[in-house]
C-alpha cells in the first residue's frame, strides 16, 4: 500500500518539477523535441534510482555509524558524479547514437539538482503514510527516486510537446524563449496543483 | 598552463584535494558541534517557554515518553517549579494535516488545563492552513480549556472550535493532534495514581 | 577589466538569473519572501568567493581531466561549511532554505564561473567575480521574493500592509514561474535601455 501512494505522491502530487522545483535547468533547456525530452528522462531515472541506492547505503551503514554525518553533501555529490561518468561511458560503447543525441546534457545530470535533491530527501525527511509518519527504507527509497523520476520524465515530455506548439505561435517580441516557457510552466504547476489532496 | 592529465597525477590530486577538504570540514565540524547543539536545546527550551507557566527546572532533561496503544510514542517535557510539576510541555502530532505531519507543542497544567499551545512544525498551505498559528484567531481558541474532559471538534463535526476558513482539513488536524495530547495526559495521570 | 567593473558586472549585464538563466531551482524554490530569497542568494555568495578564490588558487595544479569533479569537491566542501555555520548561528534560515542549502553544490553559477572565471583569472579577481554575481544573484532573488510576498500575502519583508492578504497563487508554486517570466521581460527591457 505505501509503495503506491509513494509513486502517485512522487509523480503527481509532489511532482518533483513543477511543485518541488528540482530539476529546472534541464527542464527549461531540453524541452526543446518531445523525444529529447524522453531521453533524458530515461537517463536520469537510471541515474537517479541507482544513486539513490548507493546514497541509502553511504549513509545508513557508513556515515551513521562513523558520525560523520557532516560528509554527506561531499560523499554524496562524489557518488552522483562518479555513477554519471560510469553511465557516460557505458552509454559511449552500447548506443553511440543515443549518447550523441543527449551531448552535453549528459554530464548535466551531475549538477541536476533532482538527483541530489531526492537522494538528500530520502535520508532526511520523514514520509507521511495514512496514520504513521517514518523514514524510507530501502526499497521505499529506490521506489520514490524511481517515481520521483517518472514525474521528472513526465513533467519534461509535457513541457515538450507544448513548447513545440509555441514555437509555432505568436509570441510577443519580448517573452519569446525563456519567458514564455516559464509562464507556461507556471500554468502547467496550476494544473498540478489540482492533485493536491489526493494522497 | 594546468598539469598534465597523466593517470598519476589526477588520481593523486583528486585524492589530495579530497583529503584535505575532509579534513578541513573534521575541524569545522569540531568546531561548530557545540553552537549547533546549543541551538538546538534553545529551539525546544523556547517551544516549551511559550507553551507552559514559568519554571525553573531543565524540561529537556528530564523528558520521558509516553506511548499510547498501537501509536508512536510521544515525548513530554516535564516544568517544574520548587521541585514540583507544575505543568507538562506535550509534544503531540497529526498526519492529518493537508500536506501531512503537522507537530505540536502543547502546554496543559498540572490539573489539566491547556496553558498555551504552539505549533513546531508544519507544512500547510500559505495564507490557508498555515494560520493554524493565528493568535488570537484560532490557536488561543484552546486555551483554558481542560484537556482532560474535551474532546475538540471543529463546528462542522459538531464541536466548539472555529475552523480557519476555507482550511477545515488543517483544523481538524490541529484537533486531533490536541485531543491525542489530552489522550497522553490521562495515560500520565492514571499511570501517576497507580 | 577594473576591479569594480568586475564586481558590477554581475549585477545587471551578467545577472545570474535574469540574463544567465542559471540557478533556477533554489531562485524558484526559495523566493516566496523577500527574505528568503535574501538569506538564500547571501549563502551562495558566501559559497561563491569562497570558492571562486580557491578555484582560482588551485587551477594550475588540477591536471585537465579531473577539473570538473576536482572543483566539485571544492565546491562541496565550502557548502558543508556553510551548512555547519547556519546551522549553528542562523538555524531558522537554515530550517526554512532546507534542501536548498546542500543544493547550492549542484547550483550552476557556482560551478559555471569556477569554470568560465576562476580556473582563468588571479584568486583577488575570481573572489570578487563571486561578489559581483552573488551580489547580483542576491538581488534577484530578494525582488522576486519581495513582489511574490507583497502581491500574494501583502506583506513587505515580514510586515503585513495589507489587511487581507493576497493572492494566494503567487506565494504558490504558479507564482514562482509566472512572475520570474514577467520579471525577466521587465529586468531584459531595463538593461537593454541602460547599455543602448
Amino acid at each position: 500500500m505505501e509503495y503506491f501512494l509513494i509513486i502517485i505522491s512522487a509523480i503527481f502530487v509532489n511532482n518533483i518539477v513543477l511543485t518541488q522545483f528540482l530539476g529546472i535547468c534541464p527542464f527549461l533547456g531540453v524541452s526543446g523535441k518531445v523525444n529529447t525530452a524522453i531521453g533524458m528522462a530515461g537517463a536520469v531515472t537510471f541515474v537517479m534510482a541507482i544513486a539513490t541506492l548507493v546514497t541509502y547505503i553511504l549513509q545508513w551503514y557508513v556515515l551513521v555509524p562513523l558520525h560523520i554525518e557532516f560528509m554527506q553533501t561531499l560523499m554524496f555529490i562524489l557518488v552522483i558524479a562518479g555513477l554519471v561518468q560510469m553511465v557516460e561511458i557505458i552509454l559511449k560503447k552500447v548506443s553511440p547514437s543515443l549518447y550523441q543525441a543527449l551531448g552535453i546534457f549528459l554530464p548535466l545530470i551531475t549538477t541536476n539538482c533532482a538527483v541530489l535533491g531526492v537522494a538528500i530527501m530520502v535520508v532526511t525527511k520523514e514520509f507521511t503514510f495514512g496514520e504513521t509518519s517514518q523514514m524510507l527504507n530501502m526499497g521505499q527509497s529506490v521506489v520514490y527516486a524511481v517515481s520521483s523520476a517518472i514525474g521528472f520524465g513526465l513533467a519534461l515530455v509535457l513541457f515538450a510537446g507544448i513548447r513545440e506548439q509555441l514555437d509555432l505561435s505568436d509570441v510577443p517580441h519580448d517573452f519569446k524563449g525563456v519567458p514564455i516557457a516559464l509562464v507556461t510552466a507556471g500554468i502547467l504547476a496550476m494544473a498540478f496543483m489540482g492533485f493536491s489532496g489526493m494522497v | 598552463m594546468a598539469k598534465k592529465s597523466t593517470f598519476g597525477n589526477m588520481v593523486l590530486v583528486l585524492t589530495l584535494i579530497c583529503l584535505v577538504s575532509s579534513a578541513i570540514l573534521g575541524v569545522v565540524y569540531g568546531l561548530t558541534k557545540g553552537p549547533i547543539e546549543a541551538a538546538e536545546t534553545a529551539k525546544i527550551n523556547a517551544s516549551i517557554q511559550e507553551v507552559v507557566p514559568a519554571f525553573d527546572n531543565q524540561p529537556s532533561k528530564e523528558i520521558f515518553k509516553v506511548q499510547l496503544n498501537g501509536e508512536d510514542s510521544i515525548t513530554v517535557y516535564p516544568a517544574k517549579k520548587d521541585g514540583q510539576i507544575i505543568a507538562y510541555a506535550i509534544q503531540s502530532k497529526t498526519t492529518k494535516g493537508y500536506s501531512g505531519l503537522i507537530t505540536l507543542m502543547v502546554g496543559v497544567t498540572a490539573d489539566g488545563i491547556i496553558y498555551n499551545t504552539a505549533v513546531v512544525q508544519h507544512a500547510e498551505t500559505p495564507g490557508l492552513g498555515a494560520r493554524i498559528t493565528d493568535r488570537p484567531g484560532f490557536a488561543d481558541q484552546f486555551d483554558k480549556t481542560n484537556i482532560a474532559k474535551s474532546v475538540y471538534k471543529v463546528t462542522k463535526d459538531g464541536g466548539q472550535i472555529d475552523a480557519i476558513s476555507a482550511s477545515t482539513i488543517s483544523s481538524r488536524a490541529y484537533c486531533d493532534a490536541v485531543n491525542t495530547a489530552g489522550k497522553i495526559f490521562k495515560k500520565i495521570k492514571e499511570n501517576q495514581e497507580k | 577589466m577594473g576591479k569594480l567593473k568586475i564586481i558590477t558586472k554581475g549585477l545587471i549585464q551578467e545577472n545570474p538569473t535574469f540574463v544567465l538563466v542559471l540557478g533556477m531551482c533554489p531562485t524558484l524554490g526559495t523566493t516566496t519572501s523577500a527574505i528568503n530569497g535574501m538569506g538564500m542568494g547571501l549563502a551562495t555568495m558566501f559559497v561563491l568567493i569562497l570558492s571562486n578564490f580557491a578555484i582560482s588558487l588551485l587551477a594550475k595544479s588540477i591536471p585537465d581531466k579531473v577539473r570538473i569533479p576536482a572543483f566539485i569537491v571544492v565546491i562541496a566542501a565550502f557548502v558543508t561549511v556553510l551548512q555547519l555555520l547556519m546551522q549553528a548561528y542562523v538555524p531558522e534560515l537554515y530550517k526554512t532554505l532546507g534542501i536548498f542549502i546542500p543544493l547550492i553544490v549542484v547550483n550552476c553559477i557556482v560551478l559555471g564561473r569556477a569554470e568560465s572565471f576562476a580556473s582563468k583569472n588571479p584568486p583577488l579577481d575570481s573572489a570578487l567575480d563571486g561578489l559581483g554575481i552573488g551580489l547580483g544573484f542576491t538581488l534577484s532573488l530578494t525582488v522576486l521574493g519581495l513582489v511574490r510576498e507583497i502581491l500574494g500575502a501583502g506583506t513587505f519583508f515580514g510586515m503585513q500592509f495589507l489587511p487581507n492578504g493576497g493572492i494566494l497563487a503567487f506565494i504558490l508554486a504558479p507564482g514562482a514561474f509566472i512572475v520570474l517570466g514577467y520579471l525577466m521581460v521587465l529586468f531584459n527591457k531595463l538593461k537593454s535601455k541602460m547599455y543602448k
